[in-house]
This record gives C-alpha cells, structure tokens and sequence, in this order.
C-alpha cells in the first residue's frame, strides 16, 4: 500500500457531492415534465426522432407527482445546479487545478496512449498526473454538457426574452429535444463513472469522500 | 513497510490527525446518504414536497415569478411572428367545465372593465371591432411543452387601458370567464405589452367556441394557461389577483 496522497479540496468534494443531489432532483422533476408533452415538434408535425415518443417512465424515477409539482421542483432546483457549477468552476480557476483536469490539445497523443492501454494495445499504464488524459476528457465534456443543459434549459424557460438563444439552439422545440438527451448523457456519464470507480480505483471514492487517497495512481504527488 | 513508517512520532501524530479528520468526514457521509436517501423515497413516491416542502418550492416560485417579471422581461421587445403559411396544422384547445362553454344569448354579451378605472366600460363585440385591429402569426407555448403557431386578431389591451383610465394604484388586471371559476391575474406590465391582445378573431376566421368565442386574451409572450378564454370581465386590482391553475401551484408570472 502507499501513503496516503491529499487529493480533492473540500470545494471539490462538496460540490461533486451536492451535484448528484441536484442533479437527480432535476432528472427526476424532469421525467416528470417530460410526460406532460411526450415527443418533439410543433403541433402536426414534423416530429423530431426520438425512442422515447409517447414515455412513461416509472413512478420511482419522477419527482413532482405532477406537472405543477414537478415544475416547481426543477425551477427550484435550478438555481443550487447553476451555483454549484460556477463554485466549481471558480474553484478550479482560482486554484489553477484546471490545469489538471481540463482536456487541452496536448492531451491528444496522451489520450491515444490511453486508450492503446485500455484496448490492450501497449501492456504498461502509461504516466499520467492527476488525472489521465481519457479522465481528463471525460471531466471537460460532461461540465460543456452541463453547461448545455443549462443554455438549453433557459433556452426553453423564457424562449421569447431569450430568442437569441432559443434560435441559436435551433428553436423551442429542438432546444427542448437537446434538453431531453442531456438526460441520457448524464445517466450514460453517471454509470459509467460508477463502473470504472469501482473495477479499477475503488480508492478514488474515499478519495471524493474524506479528501485523502491511498491506491494505485497517487503519482501525482 | 507503512506500519514501520507509523512508529515515527511525526507519522504518528500526523496518522491521528488524519483518522479524526476522517470520522468527520465520515460523519458528513452518513448525512449526505441520509439526504440522497430522501431524495430518492421523494421521487419514488411522486412527491411534491409535502406539507414542509411544498410552501418552500412556492417560495421559489414567487422569486423566479420576480426575476421573470423584474429583470427579463420587456416591456418592447416583440415575440417572433411568422407567416400565415406556417400555421400548424392543430392548436389544441381546451375548457374546465364539464361541457364547452357557450353563450345562451350572444347578443347580451358585454366585456365588463372595472375595478380601480376613471371609466368603467361595457363593450360589446361591435364595439372592441370598430377599435384599431391587432393582428398577428405567432407561435403558442404550452406549458406541457408543446407549441403551435396560428394567427390571431382583436384589440390591443393597452386600448382598453387608454379608454377606461385605470387609478396610479392599479397594479395587476384580473381577467375571468364564463368557463366555470377560469381566471387570470395579470401584472399591469404584460398586460401592456403591445401584443397582448384582446382577440376576437382566429385564423383569419371569428374565434371559434373551442378556443373562447367571443373573446379571449392573448399574448405569445405568456404560456397558453395564461391567455383567459370565454372573457366576461376585466378588472383593475392593486392586490395580485389569482388565478385557476396558478392557484394549484402553477408558477403565477408564467411569461416566456
């Protein structure tokens, strides 16, 4: 075993942690508004294609009980997600650690020779800091999905005062369908984040917990 | 090799520290499951915050109702119109009574203005006709998240303002129907945005029953929940009147 390695601020703990709170709170409200109007498109058509046409998800994956309970949630809910993103980003910012974590071009060839390790293609774990390029990717995208969904989310609460960005979205309806898939994406994220924490660095979960890590991959320190 | 490192004083010290440091944050863990835990009995039970929580969620409702009215919305800017051939295909329609709602005698029919006015006024279909048209394509946003885009027609609510003088007090405009107890409040503001329209007419046609004949309010710059159908009055409040579905919880402000 080796020593223990100080590895996420309490802002970084903190924020990840409040976010699967929010987060599942806005999925769920979500579901919810969702079956209200379940499809994409103006009424009569085109309609947008879509596997969820005409869904009902279960009773445990909604949050609201109905459209005015739900709505209220999720317009309640939205302004803690957008503070604790702008937390976190500040963080990152003021502390230079986005230099760890935010994906850049000189990560490319790093992310290839991860992704050779992963695809059994070279048998040594390539060198890496604190986070590995493929993390390092995967931690940028799904903070600019974030971002999306929120731009997305505005995009559809006020599409007359913020027609700009309604229209830059491609109009209410297909900013209300690219709302919809930042679902799929962050459950998509949230699972296979789960998967990988537990098959290859269960470590980093009490790393995220108490701020200390003792693994495998404390090379950055 | 870790254990022999722990028999060091300064290692030692630094250990205990660390274990204390750690029943804290364990202690933060427990309550973090404690609450995540919640919120997923919440979901799983279709919960719309309880007794304790619903009165909290209205809260927030009222302050996204200010910042809606406050800060984004204009009172000049114009919601996109389209043109005719772009109309949808359908715009649904509907009532809360048990039947569609439909005048025994349209002749007698008056729009009643009230409240806090210098004038109050009883206008007939003819008289709001022979007023200046308002016409328009625009697209509707209902709050279940579907849209249409049709063409409406009727008198400008700011023409109504004009002639009936409403008191420096007047701050909202309670607009009520026929349809069983339908109504709406509306801030003083929307309500004189220049598309907020008395309508008569629809798709170039008289408005039908199915969507309020012989007048319904509308505006694309407010969810369909908003626009009052089967109108019979109009009154000026200083109090923020309520509304039908804003007194179930639907946010009040309801602009887009």
């Amino acid at each position: 075993m080796s020593a223990s390695v100080r590895r996420h601020h309490w802002v970084v703990r903190v924020t990840h942690w409040a976010t699967v709170i929010v987060l599942a709170g806005m999925i769920t409200s979500g579901l919810q508004i969702y079956e209200a109007y379940a499809r994409f498109g103006n009424r009569g058509g085109p309609f947008f294609p879509s596997p969820f046409d005409g869904a009902r998800f279960p009773t445990w994956t909604r949050l609201g009980g109905w459209l005015a309970g739900a709505l209220n949630w999720h317009f309640a809910l939205m302004w803690p997600l957008v503070a604790i993103g702008l937390a976190y980003l500040a963080y990152l910012v003021g502390s230079g650690e986005w230099r760890a974590l935010f994906f850049r071009p000189r990560d490319v060839r790093g992310a290839i020779e991860m992704a050779k390790y992963y695809l059994r293609l070279r048998p040594d774990h390539p060198p890496q800091g604190k986070h590995n390029p493929l993390q390092k990717l995967a931690y940028t995208s799904i903070y600019l999905f974030g971002t999306l969904a929120v731009l997305t989310g505005l995009a559809i609460y006020k599409p007359v005062q913020l027609a700009w960005l309604t229209a830059l979205l491609g109009g209410f309806q297909a900013a209300r369908y690219w709302h919809f898939w930042m679902v799929w994406i962050f459950v998509a994220f949230t699972l296979t984040h789960v998967i990988l924490v537990f098959a290859v660095d269960p470590a980093s979960l009490r790393a995220m917990i108490t701020g200390w890590y003792r693994g495998r991959f404390p090379s950055h320190e | 090799m870790n254990d022999s490192k722990r028999l060091s004083g300064q290692e030692a010290k630094h250990s205990g520290e660390r274990a204390k440091r750690l029943r804290i944050d364990r202690r933060a863990f427990v309550r973090l499951g404690v609450a995540g835990g919640t919120a997923s009995l919440a979901a799983a039970c279709g919960w719309d915050g309880g007794n304790a929580l619903r009165p909290r969620l209205l809260d927030v409702s009222r302050l996204n109702d200010w910042v809606g009215e406050k800060i984004l919305f204009s009172t000049t800017r114009l919601a996109r119109t389209y043109s005719p051939a772009e109309r949808s295909a359908m715009l649904p329609s509907y009532f809360v009574s048990s039947k569609m709602p439909m005048l025994a005698n349209p002749a007698a029919w008056r729009l009643r203005v009230g409240g806090l006015v210098a004038q109050p006024l009883e206008l007939t279909v003819e008289d709001l006709m022979r007023m200046p048209r308002t016409s328009y394509t625009v697209k509707h946003h209902c709050v279940e998240g579907w849209s249409a885009i049709a063409s409406w027609h009727g008198v400008a609510v700011s023409a109504i303002v004009e002639r009936c003088r409403p008191a420096a007090a007047a701050r909202y405009i309670e607009f009520v129907s026929f349809d069983s107890d339908y109504s709406n409040g509306w801030d003083m503001a929307s309500a004189m945005h220049p598309q907020t329209i008395l309508a008569y007419g629809m798709n170039d046609n008289p408005l039908p029953p199915a969507h309020g004949a012989p007048l319904r309010l509308y505006s694309p710059t407010k969810l369909g929940y908003k626009m009052t159908k089967y109108l019979v009055s109009m009154t000026f409040s200083a109090q923020r009147p309520g509304g039908y579905w804003e007194d179930q919880g639907y946010p009040w402000f309801a602009g887009i």
